[in-house]
This record gives C-alpha cells, sequence and structure tokens, in this order.
C-alpha cells in the first residue's frame, strides 16, 4: 500500500516538474550566455510597475532579456549579500540598500511612495483615519516590523501617538492587501501604490500629510553583476522621463527633492 | 523479529555483489547534494552567541508556541486521522480510492495553495468560515486555533498512511485468534491490534509531529504572522531572515535538530541497522 502510493506520488510529482518546465518555454534557459540578460532584483510593491517597463527595455537594447526578482527589500539586500547573481537593485527603502552599500554602485533615488489606510471595498467600517485603527473592534493587518512596509506604519502610528493592536503582522505588504480584499481583516496600513494595484477589491483611505511617511526608492548597479553597462542602461531607464512615467501611472510619487 | 533476521541477510547479499561504479557516482552526488546545504547552516551558526540568541524571549515565544501548535495539530490528527485510516484499510466502501487520494492530496498540495484553500473554506467569509462566524461568532484566521488546524491539515496525511500500511501489513489471524478466545472488539483491539501496529502508529506519529513543526506556507497564509499567537518557529525563521541572519540561522538549528531527533528516533524501523 505505502509503496502503491509512493508509486503514484513519485509520478504525480515528475508529471509536475514537466508541466513547469513545459510552461516555462518562453523564459530565457538559464544556458544563455550573461551578455543578453540582466537580473533585476526590485522590491515587491514595484511588481507592477517593472514589469511593465521590463519589454520596454528589451525592445530598446537590442533584444537584452530582463528577468525580475521582485520580493522583500531586505530579503533581496540578503539574498545579494549571499552572493545572489543580481545585476541591478531597487530597494524601497535605504535601510536595505544601505545593507549592500559595499557591494553596489552609487545608488539614486528614483521613486517614493506614501502610506494609505486600506479598507475593503465601499469602506464598510467607516474608517476615517488612523485614530480609528485603534479601535478594539477592528481587525487591523500591518506589515511585519521586519519589512519595510511594516516598519514606515509603525512610524506613522508612533508620530500620531496611536496604539494599534495588529491581529497579524504579514510578511510582505501585498498579503496585507490580500487579508484585507479576502474580508479576513478591516484595515491594514500600506504604499498608496498597493491600494491602486488592489483594483477592484479595496479602497485607500488617505492619511494627511502631516501623519503620512515617505518611503524612498533608491536604485544601484551591483558591482558583481556580469553586465555592468546593460545594468547601467536599465538604471538610466527607470531615471528617464519614460520610466517616470511609467511609475506615476502605478502611483509612484517623483523622489523627494530636496 | 524474522522479518529483521530476513532484511540482514538480504544486506549481505548485496555487500557480498559489490557496489558498480554506475551506481556509486552518481549516489556519492547525491549525498554531497544533501549534505552539503546543512554544512553550510552549521559553518555560518554563531556558535559562541548560540545560547543568547536561543534565549530571546523573541525565539522563547516561537518555541513554546511552535510546541503547543505542534501537538494540537498532532492530537487532532489522532483523533479523527486514526479512525480514518481504520476506515481505509479495513472496509471496503464506495470512493475509498478517492478518499484515499484526497487524504493524501495536503502532502503533494504546495502548503500556500492549502493556506489559500483554508482561508477561502475557513476565512471570515469562507464556506464554512462564515457559517462558523454567524452561527458560534468563531474567526479561525489569526488565532492559535487557526495556526493548529493549518498544521493538522498538512500533516495528517502523514499519520493517516502510516497507520494504514501498518494495518495492512499486519497479520489478522491474531485477531481473529482472539475473537475465537471470546475477546470482545475493544479488548482485541486494545490488547492484539494496538500493540501490533504500535510502530506504525509511533512512526506516523513522529512524521506528523515533524510535519507540523515545520510547516510554514499554509500557517502564514491562513493564520497570518503574531508573535505569540501564531508566528510559530518556521514563521519567525522567514521574518528574522528580513534583519538577522544570525538569528535565522539560531533559530534554524533548532529545527534541524527536532528533525535529526525524530529521524534518529525512527531509525530502527526506516534504517535497520545489522
Amino acid at each position: 500500500m505505502l509503496r502503491s502510493w509512493i508509486r503514484s506520488a513519485v509520478a504525480l510529482l515528475v508529471a509536475a516538474m514537466l508541466a513547469a518546465a513545459c510552461g516555462s518555454d518562453d523564459q530565457p534557459s538559464a544556458g544563455s550566455s550573461a551578455s543578453t540578460e540582466i537580473k533585476v532584483f526590485a522590491a515587491a510593491s514595484l511588481t507592477a510597475a517593472f514589469s511593465e517597463l521590463g519589454p520596454q527595455f528589451t525592445a530598446a537594447n537590442g533584444g537584452t532579456k530582463v528577468t525580475f526578482n521582485f520580493a522583500g527589500s531586505q530579503a533581496l539586500a540578503t539574498q545579494i549579500q549571499q552572493g545572489a547573481p543580481a545585476d541591478v537593485f531597487a530597494s524601497a527603502d535605504t535601510t536595505s540598500m544601505d545593507k549592500v552599500k559595499d557591494l553596489v554602485g552609487t545608488p539614486q533615488v528614483f521613486a517614493s511612495n506614501q502610506l494609505q489606510i486600506v479598507v475593503e471595498k465601499g469602506n464598510p467600517k467607516g474608517v476615517k483615519g488612523l485614530g480609528d485603527l485603534a479601535s478594539a473592534d477592528l481587525k487591523v493587518v500591518l506589515a511585519a516590523p521586519e519589512v519595510p512596509a511594516g516598519r514606515y506604519a509603525q512610524q506613522a502610528l508612533d508620530q500620531a501617538g496611536i496604539i494599534v493592536k495588529p491581529v497579524s503582522q504579514e510578511d510582505s505588504v501585498k498579503a496585507v492587501v490580500t487579508k484585507v480584499s479576502l474580508g479576513e481583516a478591516d484595515a491594514g496600513i500600506v504604499y498608496t501604490t498597493d491600494v491602486t494595484a488592489g483594483g477592484d477589491t479595496v479602497d485607500g483611505v488617505d492619511i494627511p500629510a502631516v501623519q503620512n511617511v515617505t518611503a524612498t526608492y533608491p536604485i544601484a548597479t551591483v558591482k558583481a553583476g556580469s553586465n555592468q553597462a546593460k545594468a547601467q542602461a536599465f538604471m538610466d531607464l527607470v531615471l528617464s522621463s519614460q520610466g517616470q512615467q511609467v511609475l506615476e501611472s502605478y502611483g509612484f510619487l517623483p523622489p523627494p527633492t530636496s | 523479529m524474522t522479518g529483521t533476521a530476513r532484511r540482514r541477510r538480504r544486506r549481505a547479499a548485496t555487500a557480498r555483489a559489490g557496489a558498480p561504479i554506475l551506481l556509486v557516482v552518481p549516489a556519492v552526488l547525491a549525498v554531497v547534494f544533501l549534505a552539503i546545504p546543512l554544512l553550510g547552516l552549521l559553518g555560518q551558526t554563531p556558535w559562541r552567541n548560540l545560547a543568547a540568541e536561543l534565549a530571546a524571549p523573541k525565539v522563547q515565544t516561537a518555541l513554546r508556541l511552535s510546541l503547543v501548535c505542534s501537538l494540537g495539530a498532532v492530537a487532532i490528527s489522532i483523533l479523527v486521522g486514526v479512525p480514518l485510516a481504520f476506515l481505509l484499510a479495513r472496509v471496503e466502501f464506495p470512493g475509498r480510492n478517492l478518499v484515499r487520494a484526497l487524504t493524501t492530496l495536503p502532502m503533494v498540495l504546495p502548503p500556500v495553495v492549502g493556506g489559500v484553500a483554508l482561508l477561502l473554506a475557513f476565512g471570515r467569509r469562507g464556506l464554512a468560515g462564515q457559517w462558523l462566524d454567524r452561527a458560534f461568532g468563531i474567526t479561525l484566521p489569526f488565532t492559535t486555533a487557526g495556526a493548529i488546524l493549518a498544521e493538522a491539515f498538512v500533516a495528517m496525511p502523514f499519520l493517516v498512511i502510516t497507520t494504514e500500511a501498518g494495518l495492512r501489513a499486519m497479520d489478522r489471524r491474531f485477531e481473529d485468534a482472539a475473537t475465537t478466545l471470546g475477546a470482545g472488539r475493544w479488548t482485541t483491539f486494545r490488547r492484539v491490534t494496538l500493540p501490533l501496529i504500535a510502530p506504525s502508529l509511533g512512526a506516523g506519529v513522529a512524521l506528523c509531529w515533524a510535519r507540523a513543526l515545520g510547516e510554514f506556507g499554509a500557517t502564514i497564509t491562513f493564520a497570518g504572522n503574531l508573535p505569540g499567537t501564531t508566528q510559530t518557529m518556521p514563521l519567525a525563521v522567514y521574518l528574522a531572515l528580513e534583519n538577522d541572519l544570525q538569528a535565522a540561522i539560531a533559530l534554524s538549528l533548532v529545527l534541524l535538530v527536532v528533525s535529526l531527533a525524530v529521524l534518529i528516533g525512527l531509525r530502527d524501523r526506516w534504517f535497520p541497522t545489522a
């Protein structure tokens, strides 16, 4: 019985792997030469905007492919420290960029983002501002203090002197939006861009400028990268008016002028 | 035990045949591949600060919660999983293969998918969850009960499969003999069946517990992550990885030691030594 089960499990696994292999035909193969591909490690909140920039970059750079690795900025910084093959690093905070400052070129700030309260579509609980989040009958989820979005949210709450008891500290800002859009949580604090990306399922409640926190997004080329010229070209695209336009369409603000 | 003797004889035969090089090379590669990550972990372990890292309140909280949740998941699995194993092994019923497939599905399903499925079933708006919420005011996500549920979902199949295999392998004539001699159903179960399947049951419980202890995907997706409530060890490792590699490695080491302990505990069953 156990043996026959193992046999079917193995068959399933093999089938799954084959399916995965077939499904990734459009991806550049692992064996392709380094000169025709760059790897961009980018903060999870940049997923939509950078995914749109990717094909634009490929078209303008003689078919050079861009592969993205989207994850929490801190995790990406750890991966780069451990020698992951990155050509460009775009972080959602300066802390993560500082962590790898010896491994990257000079970082440049290319965008900024602000916080917004995310609520269910139509705001059924009538959340008006940060102060409402302290209410005991409101289920609030925040990003974990270990990830930038969570740190910024805590900063905003501390500044306003509001104590919130979250029911969960999610591992990424996207997970906060998911929990609210599924109705599991009533409210959360996320980036404005995440509310935009959340589409029809969620609404945003603005946080006034005095209480808000601005997140700055630095980008840099990675020194160990295999293709410095193309990496620089990608960074230039992000900083160009074309790149800025794409970022703006996803709710990002221009870099703070200071 | 005759089984052990037979196995020992078979091992002796294999040794006499010698090891063909065609097998040795890939086999050594496999061992190296499996061992190197462990060495990497051990090599980076902050041995000097290990005690301090493990004594940190955050780590202690996660350890305690992991223990509570994994034991809770094992309890649920025993309560409903062992009866299920008996039914699967002993009773012919329509759709039995379907039930078995369903039972084993969580073993091959990515745990995150399991977490999403749990959310859609037991979440506040979920299939069963909205009813639970309305009738009893119970919501499972973001609670310790939710974390236990997520772990049980992923770990129970290991107990069911192992127990069912044990039941099928055992010699039922002992039970028949007991019945002939006038033992009731309960006595037969307690005095004959249970001792005979005890090794399988023990292995199943150990595997189930180890899997529950290591559960990550379903827990973080369904139960969320809050220190002291739903942040179990694997979740703490993952979050620590964001900003404190040393703490993450120290936590990982604890999980590694537990996994090894389970394997060593099971060695007589799976890796019989001569």
